[in-house]
This record gives structure tokens, sequence and C-alpha cells, in this order.
């Protein structure tokens, strides 16, 4: 499989995330197509690992080299989890103040 | 056709339809659960890659942990009615419109280096994903990040509890 479909599906994905995040006031689903926009950008971090594998010689050494990429998903994933967790919970205390989870109540510090 | 190219075609038409839903879903479960056939999904990518290990975790703690988590706090607030008031629908079209014209900036920016995105191929196979490998990696080179990211787990934790603790 050539790099360039990885690559447009990865672009893809992150634009559905970006329109998601422009188009919808809900703050949970905001927060989900951020979480789609990180695993475009995982899919694509391990598609060039696999293409970085291909380019150069399988030496002992280089098989370490090429998993270094997916070293930094497993990192990504592991920030990912710990932003979930207090995202949420900045999501249930915006709940529990404003009884709503539209993200246009809080532009209450404009003016 | 060989059967990757098969498989490879079928994921990428069920990741990029549940995105579009997980957009267009009024109702916010709906969204969760087309979000979590996103990540089934980019899980069937990574075990296509070869990157055994990423696809188990990404099961483990996407679809299994934070989709859960999503789903508690969606269930635990009463949200799954169709709250939300519709968008002006100027505005929907304005945000379609700068989602599209960033994803052909991208792809014409990536059109410039055609020779490398049409020599280069990716590796089906390889042992870079196996867990014996990545474990190696992770912990000879990077011991103490992983160290570090416990702390992080640790204050992450303590954050949330924290923050959404009732006032007394």
């Amino acid at each position: 499989m050539e790099i360039k479909w990885y690559i447009g599906l990865a672009v893809a994905l992150f634009c559905i995330g970006v329109t998601g995040v422009l188009t919808r006031r809900n703050a949970i689903i905001v927060f989900m197509c951020i979480e789609l926009m990180l695993n475009a950008v995982n899919l694509l971090l391990v598609a060039f690992s696999k293409m970085h594998a291909l380019a150069a010689p399988a030496t002992a050494d280089f098989v370490t080299r090429a998993s270094e990429a997916q070293v930094f998903v497993f990192f990504i994933m592991v920030v990912a989890a710990a932003e979930v967790s207090v995202g949420l919970a900045i999501i249930v205390m915006l709940y529990r103040n404003t009884h709503s989870v539209d993200v246009n109540f809080l532009n209450r510090l404009k003016n | 056709m060989s059967i990757t190219e098969i498989l490879f075609w079928f994921l990428t038409v069920l990741a990029l339809g549940g995105a579009v839903l997980v957009v267009a879903s009024r109702n916010p479960v709906y969204s969760i659960l087309w979000l979590i056939v996103v990540f089934f999904a980019i899980s069937g990518h990574y075990i296509l890659l070869n990157a055994q290990f990423l696809s188990i975790v990404n099961i483990i703690v996407y679809a299994g942990a934070i989709m859960v988590l999503f789903l508690f706090v969606v269930m635990l607030m009463n949200l799954n009615a169709e709250s939300e008031p519709p968008r002006r629908n100027n505005l929907i079209f304005a945000s379609l419109v700068s989602g599209c014209s960033l994803m052909l900036v991208i792809i014409g920016a990536l059109r410039s280096s055609e020779e490398f995105i049409k020599s280069n191929k990716v590796l089906a196979g390889g042992e870079a994903g196996l867990i014996k490998v990545l474990g190696k990696t992770l912990f000879n080179e990077y011991v103490i990040p992983f160290e570090i990211s416990s702390v992080l787990f640790l204050s992450a934790m303590i954050g949330a509890v924290v923050i959404a603790r009732k006032e007394q």
C-alpha cells in the first residue's frame, strides 16, 4: 500500500475533526472531535514508521529506530487518557454550574 | 486487488463514514457509538500495518476506557435528549467551507513533494510493531518518560477529583 493513501486518510479524518469542532456546540462532541484528530495523527505516525522501516536496511539497531515512532504513539495515548479525565471533569463542573454543556455559554468573559 | 487492499479500503470507508456520523449525529450517545466504530477501524489499520501492540492498546484505552468515560458522563448528566439548538445554516456552511479548504491546503502542500509520495510505500510486515521490540525500546531508551507519565497520570487523577468535587 502506498503512503499517499495513508496520508489522505489521516488528513481527511483530521479535517472532519476540525469541521466538527467548528460546527457543534455540545462540549462533549467538541471534545470527541479532538480525540478524532489525535487518532488521525497517531495513524499517520504509525504509517510513517512502517514506511521508514521499508526504506532503510533491516539491521538489528534499525528495528529499534523504526519502533521509536510507535513508542511516541504510545505516549500520545497516555497523554490523551490523562487529558480526557481532566476534560470530562471540567465538563461535569460546567454542567453543574450552568445546567448546560453548550459552549456558547462560556462567553461570559467577553465584554 | 489483493486481500490487504480490500481490507484497507473497507476500513477506510468505515473510519471516514463513522467520523462523518460522529459530527452529524444529533444525539450525543449515537456520536459516541460511532466514535467507537472509528476507533475499531483505526485498530484494524494498525493490524494491517503489523503494529499489534498499538492496535490492542487502542482498543483497550480508547474504545474501552475513554469511550466508557464519555458514555458515563453523557448518561450521568442526562444529555441523551437532543437538546442542542440548531445552529444557523450560514455558520454550518462557513465551518464546512473552512474544513474543506484546510484539507485542500494540506493536500496541495503535499503535492509539491510528489516524488516522495509516489516513491514510498508502507511495509506491511516488519518487526517494528511487535510487543518484544517495542518493550525493549520503551524500557531501554524511554524508561524515564515512561516513569514520568505515571506522575502525569497521578496528577490527572487528583486534578479530576479536585475539579469535579462538589463545593462544600
